[in-house]
């Protein structure tokens, strides 16, 4: 499975967040506009955090909030979302964080070639930066895309 | 030989560090089988696991374990995966 489709409804540039609860949902409401999600997974991907600590932020400014697949995902989907400010999640090393991507997952054995095509875009360690930087939808889509065709 | 990667979910995270790790590990010339599970399916998958890669937030939870613990701080570093697995391993 390649990288889930990154709508234009599904990146916000330049949003602002006060905390890292409302960056995750300002994640998940993209993922709800792209029609992947109900409103209720962003509750999941902040439970998750809440529950089991900044894990998510697995890389130098940039999270992967996710649940498991459940009723609250409706397709496979990823949403992006860069931060005006970034934001602390409270990582020892990684924070502040100013990409958060969601990844919404409908059934769970299915999963691994969507993030492997995630390993391929940020593998290079300029997508981050790039990715901060970027000022419109058509360059967030060309970065990912980068990843479908390494 | 088998390697476990973890994470709250089994999936996203814990999927990246098990791409990943394999890739390194394609790389060193190392053969294994690496397995992504959440927290919960820890217990029994990871009983004989020889590693464990996680991030620091787990170890606590992960408890005793005959496995190498190894904290991953990047999971897209391939440098720091390979240089930790390098020296679990080596």
């Amino acid at each position: 499975m390649p990288i889930p489709p990154l709508p234009a409804d599904a990146i916000q540039l330049g949003a602002a967040a006060s905390t890292w609860r409302d960056a995750v949902r300002l994640a998940g409401n993209a993922l709800v506009r792209s029609g992947s999600a109900t409103p209720a997974y962003a509750d999941e991907m902040i439970r998750m955090i809440e529950e089991h600590g900044p894990y998510v932020v697995i890389a130098p400014g940039l999270a992967l909030a996710h649940a498991r697949p459940g009723p609250a995902v409706l397709a496979d989907g990823l949403a992006i979302v860069t931060l005006a400010e970034p934001v602390s999640f409270g990582h020892p090393h990684n924070d502040p964080v100013r990409i958060v991507l969601a990844l919404a997952i409908a059934a769970g054995g299915d999963h691994l070639g969507a993030v492997a095509s995630l390993a391929n875009v940020f593998n290079d360690s300029d997508a981050i930066d790039a990715l901060a930087h970027a000022t419109t939808v058509d360059e967030v889509q060309a970065i990912m895309n980068a990843g479908e065709a390494a | 030989m088998k390697i476990v990667t973890i994470c709250g979910a089994g999936i996203g995270s814990s999927g990246i560090l098990k791409v990943n790790t394999e890739r390194v590990l394609k790389k060193l010339d190392i053969e294994a089988t690496v397995t992504a599970v959440d927290l919960d399916s820890l217990a029994d998958i990871a009983r004989d696991a020889q590693v464990i890669l996680t991030s620091a937030e787990f170890v606590e939870a992960i408890g005793q374990t005959f496995a190498d613990v190894i904290v991953i701080e990047n999971y897209f570093d391939t440098q720091e995966l390979t240089s930790k697995l390098e020296a679990a391993l080596g």
